[in-house]
């Protein structure tokens, strides 16, 4: 737990230059009331409407501000990941897309992660951008979430994930499918070494990275209202050509239908993901010893010891 | 014998005409035209052959989708002896999409799953197209922890252009269904060996294709996601599929090339579905070659080197 003590104020600056609020835009319109919020309101609710109570999409920096102590975390740096290998063009370059993305974002790829403490607890948290190419699971964010499990298991802390994408980095064709089963290996290992790993399901978080990652924390966390899904609601309408029922997909019909455990108010997601690690992390430290049973301790009572036991063998 | 796909025409013609004077010969006895017939085939096949030697993504895609290809129960008839079909997830119901059992191939007993896409239309409503609800991934869990509890060894057949995308597939938990499918791929101590027969679609395909072993038909594809969606998507029109296909690279040899597969097993020329038993023994020797090579592995050793091969996808590319 070393490097807990080395933290130093984050120089992230520069790497979060790109803003959506520029002063020509100090209001915003909220997409579910129609009401303006003034921006520095909104900053303040984190980008909950503070009419409606909708939630915003988040940009990563601020999510890590909101949850790490004080506000003081380490950014871990993006893995080596290779760019574009298929070469691959649709209307426009992918290498240009991506350029757009990273000038867009001042991110490198789609997923960020971070170490600090939340309520105390040391922490890694992998935040997924859905402004860079819908967050998008590519090369770049399956090495990012890999690199984060890895850090976890290196600094023996738990693993949040913030998941938002509307799924596969098609431009990296299946080298972007094989991100599942590669992201699948890292939740293994932190299963493995018994180290909470926690998904905080954001809207919205569809496609192959709920297929794989997103639905493998060992508690489901959602923000209200967060659209997630395998498939995405249009393909559904086309496929059944049916309206579909209000509310599908959002994160209260997935809590009611058993595949998220929590849907939690981001004012109060610190609160409740350091309430929850607490308590993992104090089991995690027990757990080592629990798990070393003695398996002769489980074999069935020899028959004759358990006549002695029962009842006192006749004369 | 079998429905031409569209670029195969010359093929159709000379076949075509090849069945005339069969016609022909059957009526008048008097007309030899043996010679001639001869003649014909040999151009017939030297245009299948040309035409196979360099089909494009889109056209492997054609083929792979082709409804006389060799479906999952052809080949379990063939490969398969003493199969034993075993049903349900224990949770909600029974998938047809996803089928599996017990069996023995030659000789040895496996636990065989894979899609099934049906080869007529009332079988293809049954199966759904090949298309799984989450039952058949949970049904495949199943079976996988089946093949683990008895040290049997799993052998997956891919063929599927996805997993339902409905309302009670969503309902009932689609992505958590794959996601732990493929886990448990990566956690068996047993060895896995999958053949994409057909289409690998997306993560449909991927939950059962986690294998220390993973091999293609020649023109089977694998794929992120079909290339109709995709052109839908990133061209934003329907009709650029040829040009998504080519994009993503979606063929055995372009996935040899990446090493996400481990091999290719050649096809009976024309495609699978010109030569089904061909293609099936071929498929079986594959498969028998694959679990040989894995056979003698302990448990931590096959799921190691399991997790290593994927996460080692990619990485050697060029950064
Ligand atoms: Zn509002």
């Amino acid at each position: 737990m070393n490097w807990i003590t080395n933290f130093v104020r984050p120089k992230i600056k520069g790497l979060f230059t790109a803003r959506s609020d520029t002063p020509d835009n100090l209001w915003r319109k909220c997409a579910n009331c129609g009401e303006m919020v003034f921006h520095r309101d909104l900053a303040q609710a984190q980008n909950v409407c503070t009419h409606c109570d909708y939630h915003m999409k988040v940009l990563p920096k601020e999510r890590f501000d909101a949850l790490f102590d004080g506000a003081v975390y380490d950014l871990l740096a993006a893995p080596q990941a290779p760019a574009d290998p298929l070469r691959f063009r649709d209307e426009k370059k992918y290498v240009d897309r991506l350029k757009d993305a990273r000038t867009k974002t001042g991110q490198t790829d789609a997923v960020v992660s971070a170490r600090g403490l939340i309520g105390g607890v040391p922490s890694v948290v992998a935040v997924q951008n859905f402004a860079f190419m819908g967050g998008s699971l590519g090369m770049a964010a399956g090495e990012a979430i890999i690199a984060a499990a890895e850090e976890a298991l290196a600094s023996h802390a738990p693993l949040i994930v913030f998941a938002a994408a509307g799924g596969a980095r098609m431009q990296e064709g299946i080298l972007s499918l094989m991100q599942m089963p590669r992201t699948t290996v890292a939740v293994q290992m932190l299963r493995e070494a018994r180290l909470p790993y926690i998904v905080v399901l954001t809207d919205p978080t569809t496609g192959g990275v709920t297929a794989s990652y997103a639905m493998l924390g060992d508690v489901h966390i959602a923000e209200p209202g967060a659209l997630i899904g395998f498939a995405g609601p249009r393909v559904i309408e086309q496929t059944i050509r049916e309206r579909l029922p209000d509310g599908f997909q959002r994160a209260e019909y997935l809590r009611d239908h058993g595949m998220v455990d929590l849907v939690v108010h981001r004012h109060a997601m610190k609160e409740t993901l350091a309430r929850i690690l607490r308590m993992l992390m104090e089991g995690s430290a027990h757990g080592a010893d629990a798990s070393m049973v003695d398996d002769a301790a489980l074999l069935p009572v020899p028959p004759a010891t358990a006549i002695t036991i029962g009842r006192a063998p006749q004369p | 014998m079998n429905a031409y796909l569209d670029f195969e025409k010359p093929v159709a013609e000379l076949d075509g005409k090849i069945e005339e004077l069969r016609r022909l010969s059957a009526d008048d006895a008097t007309v030899n035209v043996a010679d001639e017939i001869q003649r014909l085939e040999a151009k017939s096949a030297q245009a299948l052959r040309d035409i196979y030697a360099r089909l494009t993504p889109w056209q492997k895609t054609q083929v792979a989708r082709h409804p006389a290809r060799p479906h999952f129960f052809d080949y379990v008839k063939t490969l398969v002896d003493e199969f034993t079909p075993l049903a349900g997830d224990r949770g909600y119901g029974d998938d047809n999409a996803i089928v599996g059992g017990l069996g023995r191939m030659r000789g040895r007993p496996v636990v065989v799953m894979g899609h099934e896409k049906g080869h007529d239309t009332k079988s293809r409503l049954k199966h759904n197209f090949g298309m799984a609800m989450p039952e058949g991934y949970r049904k495949a869990v199943r079976l996988m922890g089946l093949a683990e509890q008895f040290g049997l060894p799993v052998v997956s057949l891919v063929d599927t252009a996805g997993a339902f995308p409905g309302v009670g597939a969503e309902e009932r938990g689609q992505a958590e269904a794959i996601a732990r499918s493929t886990e448990k791929c990566l956690s068996l101590s047993v060895p896995m060996v999958s053949v994409i027969i057909g289409e690998g679609g997306s993560g449909g395909a991927v939950a059962i294709a986690t294998a220390n072993t993973v091999l293609m038909l020649e023109h089977s594809v694998y794929s992120v996601i079909s290339p109709e969606a995709c052109s839908s998507i990133l061209w934003r029109s329907p009709d650029k599929a040829q040009d998504a296909a080519n994009a993503m690279k979606v063929t055995a040899q372009d996935l040899l090339g990446l090493k996400v597969i481990d091999g290719i097993i050649p096809e009976p020329l024309g495609g699978a579905h010109r030569d089904p038993m061909k293609m099936i023994h071929e498929t079986g020797t594959a498969i028998d070659i694959a679990l040989k090579m894995l056979s003698g592995r302990d448990g931590n050793t096959l799921k190691r080197e399991r997790r290593e091969k994927f996460l080692s996808i990619g990485r050697t590319l060029a950064a």
